[in-house]
């Protein structure tokens, strides 16, 4: 009898063509099945999905620090939210004299602020490259700057988790800020259209999902190049012995710098691809506990496996809809629960168990 | 030549503990030295000056002659050509045994060049060789840290020889070893310093006196005698110090 194997390998191939498939097949099903046929994938049902495949994109950035690296990034909503904030600030000038105060130049808080002219940070925001340039530079600066500072003064475990959890507060403290010109505790909403496409149209709604499935794909196997790589067992050699790396001769904090970076990036590119498809960005984004929930994602998926990331921001997501929606109170419970039943039976989370289990199960069956 | 290791005056206390206390010592090419000496003699402290761990308040640390070792930290001074086991035996416990050897390998140690790194032949066959001193080459695939404790020390033994350094720190290499593994890392040990120098912390006399070797015993951070095992046991100071209270 063959002998089933699950090899890294195959399984990331199998997986990037999963993601692929629903890439293509559900803005298929949603454009070009009828909607009175039973396959047909209603348009809010799309949106809720490009949402969580944003999500994904970003429980995926925090796996990749935390659970190769041991990095335990508690604020990693900022780098979000910072990506979100970007594209805000595209999607508000793209509203051009169609605000509610018909200023061509001025976005409609700014005009209720009684502001002149548009301040400086805003220029060039009208162009959707340069947007697109910010959504990945801002988020990979700040945490460029604040890496630089954390990892080569040392501090890690807990006291770097703190200290992300306070500059996510931090920021979201000064983006409640109305003289700070993102809207304040508003944020920036009302947007209209993005590179011209209506942003309430289906198509352009299936537009984004693909974008949001595209991203993911590419984001996922960034990652998994870098992890199979050499630097990517120098990573876990830091999460596992970090003063043995050291010792080896590698610059412990320049590997950290760089993936922390990157996983900055891929945050703020998932936040830009939230905020089309939910309509808002508001300060509530840096929220702490927001930050919290992401890790809370990766560690019920399996932290250091990536695929589990990506399935845990999905699942708990999808949960998350349905039991807001259906009991707004128990919600919290629930999540509460759910985690203190994966750290207590699957430490490893939901993908780690299922490599521990499915080949002993396949083969017990054989 | 000049002398591999040079230390000089060296000193360093922790809030009025002096671990070390005008410490000098000097180590030449191809040498092998064991240090001994009672608990909080200063033993890891020298190590951890040594590889840029600690900072001393005063002295002179020299590697080859001309590197300042004050001035450098861990990956730079790692980098340089020494080599440092820890008393506990560190290795990376989720790596399997060859992924231990290839991450110790001396190689471009930068993020973007391991980003991109391959594997030439001529570093498997260096991986190979070691694994076949180390004696682990049929557990090259299995997890570091399904490994017993003594094929563990082997382990980061085999990783520090794969950094092919100019000097090598091992310390305590044989805690908790048996009788039979004990003697096969003094071989080992031997063999490594006919080309390297070796400076070997260990409190167990038995293998000092098996890698035959010039002996320095250090005492409340400074050294209290050097010569041979035979010379040294006999020394009043060494006596007093170790049976004396």
């Amino acid at each position: 009898m063959a002998k089933l194997t699950f090899t890294t390998q195959k399984t990331t191939w199998l997986f990037a063509a999963v993601l692929a498939a629903i890439t293509i097949v559900v803005p298929i099903l949603n454009l070009a099945v009828p909607e009175t046929s039973a396959l047909h994938v209603p348009t809010y049902i799309l949106s809720l999905f490009g949402k969580y495949l944003a999500f994904a994109l970003l429980a995926l950035s925090v796996d990749l620090i935390w659970g190769y690296c041991g990095i335990l990034s508690l604020g990693h909503g900022a780098f979000f939210a910072l990506g979100g904030y970007a594209m805000g600030m595209y999607l508000m000038r793209q509203i051009g004299d169609r605000g509610v105060y018909g200023n061509p130049e001025l976005p409609d808080f700014m005009v209720f602020l009684d502001w002149q002219e548009l301040p400086w940070y805003w220029l060039g925001f009208d162009n959707f490259f340069f947007a697109m340039a910010m959504v990945m530079l801002v988020p990979g600066a700040l945490a460029f700057i604040f890496g630089w500072f954390a990892f080569r003064s040392r501090v890690s475990g807990v006291y770097l988790s703190i200290i992300t959890q306070a500059m996510t507060f931090a920021l979201m403290l000064a983006f409640f800020r109305n003289d700070m010109g993102f809207g304040g505790n508003n944020g920036l909403t009302d947007f209209k259209e993005i590179l011209g496409f209506d942003l309430r149209s289906q198509g352009t709604r299936a537009g984004l999902f693909v974008a949001s499935g595209v991203a993911l794909l590419a984001g996922f196997l960034i990652c998994r190049a870098i992890v199979a790589s050499k630097l990517g067992k120098i990573l876990v050699g830091i999460r596992d012995a970090e003063s043995r790396t050291r010792f080896l001769g590698y610059r412990v904090e320049h590997y950290k710098l760089f993936v922390f970076t990157l996983s900055a990036v891929m945050a703020g590119v998932a936040g830009a691809l939230y905020v089309p498809q939910v309509g808002i960005i508001n300060p509530g984004e840096f929220a702490p506990g927001n930050s919290i929930e992401i890790v809370i994602w990766v560690a019920l998926g399996g932290r250091g496996t990536l695929i589990g990331a990506i399935m845990g921001a999905i699942l708990v997501n999808l949960a998350k809809s349905y039991l807001t929606a259906a009991f707004p109170e128990v919600w919290l419970f629930a999540l509460g629960a759910l985690f203190i039943a994966v750290t207590l039976f699957l430490p490893k989370g939901m993908a780690g168990s299922i490599k521990v289990l499915l080949p002993a199960w396949v083969g017990g069956r054989t | 030549m000049s002398d591999v290791l040079y230390l000089d005056g060296i000193s360093v206390s922790f809030g009025g503990f002096k671990a070390l206390n005008d410490l000098s010592l000097v180590v030449e090419p191809g040498e092998m030295r064991a240090i001994i000496g009672p608990n909080g003699a200063g033993k890891t402290t020298m190590m951890d000056v040594i590889t840029g761990r600690t900072r001393p308040d005063k002295g002179t640390a020299l590697f080859q002659g001309g590197h300042d070792l004050t001035r450098m930290d861990e990956a730079e001074i790692a980098n340089l050509g020494i080599g440092r086991k820890f008393q506990k035996p560190t290795v990376f416990e989720s790596h399997s045994v060859e992924d231990n050897l290839l991450l110790a390998q001396k190689a471009p140690r930068g993020p973007f060049a391991t980003l991109i790194a391959k594997l030439s032949g001529a570093q498997q066959d260096a991986i190979d060789e070691t694994l076949q001193t180390i004696a682990l080459t049929g557990d090259r695939h299995r997890p570091a840290g399904d490994l017993s404790h003594g094929q563990k020390q082997w382990l980061e033994i085999g990783m520090l020889l794969m950094q092919q350094p100019d000097l090598l720190l091992v310390d305590e290499p044989v805690a908790g070893m048996t009788d039979a593994e004990t003697e096969q890392t003094a071989d080992l040990l031997r063999q490594i310093s006919k080309t390297r120098s070796v400076v070997v912390v260990e409190h167990d006399m038995e293998f000092v006196r098996a890698l035959g070797t010039k002996v320095s015993v250090l005492h409340e951070g400074s050294v209290l005698s050097e010569g041979p095992l035979d010379v040294v046991q006999n020394d009043a100071k060494v006596i007093e110090v170790y049976l004396g209270r």
